[in-house]
């Protein structure tokens, strides 16, 4: 089991909420994950219904048996103050520096850099150890950018290491690349069995693939429940409405006959039904795609209660269950 | 949580509100229907909206809303130009523009019985960039800065260089006046809002300080008065340069240096499309799904619009579920659900438990249902011993023994169309409960509300049915016809 793991995924598909339960679901039997934010949003916060993150490692949930999920959303400027101040002692230049607009500079448009200090913030949780040698965390989660991003994000490493060819920051850079192409490191895209997330999964597993990152599982979410199968399907194409209005009657809901309350249910339920039909097609084509891709692929119910803490701890047993933790 | 189900007393606070709400509240709910409802057509036909811009979070349908929009506007007479971000693939396809050129072609298979026309492009953001650089130096320093490692890196897309060649790349579209209306969708921002922030910072960045630090020791050196902020200088280069490395820190020199003549241009450039999108031609659309986080995301940007200055003309809300048969509330459809899978246990009581919020009391007292089978076991025999009630005396008079079992499967059938709509109805009752928050807090705020589609759009067939979506606006109770 890979000790960093990624999520990523279209915009939508609900990849803040998976990483959040993978977490937790990884934090089992007194085990301590870490999960991380990068894009400043705040959503891990709002998932776990606490106030605003600071850029500080804090304690956000107890996991079933005693696991602890803490929690951090990385600020670059920080991250780079923090960074500077570590290996350098330069507390009082990166005052300096802010002054200029050098801080402002490095962390929003400076090629890179910004991208270099989140998944180096990521990667030094991974390795850092306590005074007895153990890993603080045994394992570290990250809520990444979207799919279409995620491999130049995990990459720009390398793109940076070519660019600056020796001092620090070609240094750092290596090694998190190093940590970041090992088995160490595990890419997870979370998708909707819809064409446009499908497609986007397909193009993003392609990249990370030739960019050698390493790709973990597919997690499709919010994946509705089959109340349909392929045989109602057929039947609702040809049953006589007739005979569903007087079922509708038979189980209470007014009359059968022409303009009955029964009867008028008939028309909508079986447009809702033909809606079904055509949904229930495309879902089995786009399991099929996914199917193709050769990876482990796991399935989260969509809960229709919406999404709140309790429903994150239903989908971190789910993980669980279904083996990814 | 939706007041349809039972069993959700251990919820939070966020709905605390609702879940005391008694089921027959539904009515009331829907009076919560936002008071203003946004006319999307009026917006596209008046001559006087020249910009549009589809703004709001990932995945909530913006770049084809975008698309949609700027078809209607096109079928509806106007000459459009639609400018998008990153679409995806079929998208960019139903619009014949796949190829990634950064030039506005003509769309082809649009109506233009009203004369309009629809031109769509994709932005290149690499081009556009390179485009800049060569309008404004001349042709070695051009090169020289085509060609700096550090520049080849800025433009390939870190952040900000996106957001702000999209609006320049609007800005551009603009002034050649060629079109009518000019359709922008924004980039799929990691904020919604970097569009907004990214050509100040950028602009700040590049005729700031930090740029006149890095070119100041060729120009400055040794002048005398100077010398302290020398001496300051070389100290803040030294840090840089131990920190990004000597050779990275002469690339970022170089290319300074070499950009030193074009940077006046970008802050006026930034400050002249900021002030664009604050015109009175613009129009700026915040696209949302009813779900939670996106519609968070839409809020946070209608305050933050507000307070840009910049001109907003309403919500457009994609993916919103309706039901023709919204009469039937989610408990009921599923009681009445449970009442077709176990039949053993229909008895006058239990009827009468589910009939009691049934305006249309009909009775079902001649449902016995005497020692039905399970009703996943459907071999012939035990189903025929089923006798399946049925309330209308002429259906089991005629051939009883075939019937059976065909009445034993549509009971299966009926049930999953029952659970199928208490599925559809609970999902509805989410949506506008997220919806009516929204209202709540931007009462202000005109909203258009997009039926959901089934599937995906492949062709201008689709976006020209979602442009009628879009202005149709009433999608929660649809008529029966128009969901059929």
């Amino acid at each position: 089991m890979s000790r960093l793991q990624v999520v990523s995924g279209k915009g939508g598909t609900g990849k803040t909420t998976v990483a959040a339960a993978l977490a937790l679901a990884l934090a089992t039997e007194g085990k301590r994950t870490l999960l991380v934010e990068v894009e400043g949003r705040q959503g891990i916060a709002q998932l776990f219904e606490t106030e605003a993150l600071p850029y500080e490692e804090r304690k956000i949930a107890v996991a079933p048996g005693g696991g602890e999920v803490y929690a951090l959303a990385i600020d670059p400027e920080l991250a780079l103050l923090d960074y500077l101040q570590m290996f350098y002692k330069l507390g009082g230049a990166g005052r300096a520096l802010k002054k200029l607009g050098a801080i402002d500079f490095a962390t929003t448009i400076a090629p890179g850099l910004r991208d270099v200090l989140l998944t180096g913030k990521a990667c030094e949780a991974v390795r850092r150890k306590d005074k007895s040698g153990r890993f603080v965390y045994d394992y570290v989660v990250m809520d990444a950018p979207p799919t279409g991003r995620i491999t130049r994000f995990l990459n720009v490493n390398d793109e940076v290491a070519g660019l600056a060819k020796i001092g620090p920051i070609h240094n750092q850079a290596q090694a998190v690349m190093r940590v970041l192409k090992s088995a160490e490191t595990s890419v997870h895209l979370v998708t909707l069995l819809e064409e446009m997330p499908v497609q986007e999964t397909v193009d993003g597993i392609g990249e990370l693939r030739s960019a050698r990152l390493p790709v973990g599982r597919i997690i499709v979410n919010m994946v509705r429940p089959e109340v349909l199968d392929a045989a109602d399907l057929e039947l609702v194409g040809t049953v006589p409405r007739t005979a569903v209005a007087r079922t509708l009657s038979a189980a209470g809901l007014g009359g059968a006959r022409r303009g009955g309350n029964a009867e008028r249910l008939v028309d909508p339920l079986v447009a809702q039904a033909g809606e079904y039909a055509e949904r229930y097609t495309l879902e089995h084509e786009q399991r099929a795609v996914l199917g193709e891709l050769d990876l482990p692929l796991h399935e989260l119910p969509l809960l229709a209660e919406g999404m709140d803490l309790a429903g994150l701890y239903e989908l971190a047993t789910e993980l669980r269950e279904q083996g990814m933790s | 949580m939706s007041p349809a189900t039972t069993h959700d007393l251990s919820h939070t606070h966020d709905d605390a509100s609702t879940v005391t709400a008694h089921p027959q509240d539904h009515a009331a709910r829907h009076r919560l229907t936002p008071a203003r409802v946004l006319d999307l057509d009026p917006l596209l036909d008046d001559p006087k909206t020249r910009i549009v811009v589809c703004c709001g979070s990932g995945g909530v349908g913006k770049t084809t809303t975008a698309a949609a929009l700027g078809l209607r506007a096109a079928e509806r007479g106007r000459k459009v130009v639609v400018l998008t971000i990153d679409p995806a693939r079929r998208l960019a396809q139903s619009m014949g523009i796949d190829s990634l050129d950064n030039v506005p072609r003509r769309v082809k298979g649009v109506d233009d019985a009203a004369n309009g026309e629809l031109h769509a492009m994709m932005l290149d953001m690499k081009r556009t960039f390179d485009e800049i650089v060569e309008a404004h130096a001349d042709q070695e320093r051009a090169s020289a800065i085509l060609n700096n490692p550090f520049y080849q890196s800025l433009s390939a897309g870190f952040a900000g260089t996106q957001e702000y060649m999209a609006m320049e790349k609007l800005g551009q579209l603009r002034s050649r006046d060629e079109w009518d209306l000019i359709v922008v969708d924004t980039p799929p921002s990691r904020s919604a809002l970097d569009f907004l922030d990214a050509p100040k910072r950028l602009g700040s960045f590049l005729d700031g300080r930090l740029i006149r630090l890095l070119t100041a020791p060729a120009k400055l050196g040794g002048r005398a008065g100077m010398k302290f902020l020398n001496v300051g200088m070389s100290m803040m280069t030294g840090t840089l340069g131990k920190l990004l490395g000597g050779q990275l820190l002469k690339d970022v020199q170089t290319f300074v240096a070499a950009m030193d003549t074009t940077f006046g241009g970008f802050r006026t450039r930034a400050d002249a499309t900021y002030k664009l999108l604050q015109a009175p031609g613009t129009a700026f659309l915040v696209v949302a799904a009813p779900e939670r986080d996106a519609l968070r995301e839409a809020a946070y940007f209608v305050e933050r619009l507000a307070a840009e200055d910049m001109p907003l003309a309403g919500l457009v809300l994609n993916r919103v579920h309706g039901s023709g048969a919204a009469q039937l509330s989610a408990e009921r459809a599923l009681a009445a659900a449970e009442n077709l899978e176990e039949p053993r246990i229909v008895d006058q009581g239990d009827g009468k438990a589910v009939l009691r919020n049934s305006p249309d009391t009909y009775a079902s007292s001649e449902a016995p249902a005497p020692e039905p089978p399970a009703p996943d076991e459907g071999s012939p025999a035990t189903a025929e011993s089923a006798a399946p009630e049925s309330t209308d005396s002429t259906a089991t008079d005629q051939d009883a023994d075939q019937q059976e079992p065909q009445e034993r499967t549509v009971e299966q059938l009926t049930a999953g169309l029952l659970r199928l709509h208490a599925e559809r109805m609970r999902l509805l009752s989410r949506e506008q409960r997220t919806r009516d928050r929204f209202t709540a807090r931007h009462p202000e705020v005109a909203v258009a509300e997009v039926a959901a589609l089934p599937g995906d759009v492949h062709d201008l067939a689709g976006l020209r049915d979602i442009g009628n979506r879009l202005a149709a606006n009433r999608p929660e109770l649809p008529d029966t016809e128009a969901t059929a």
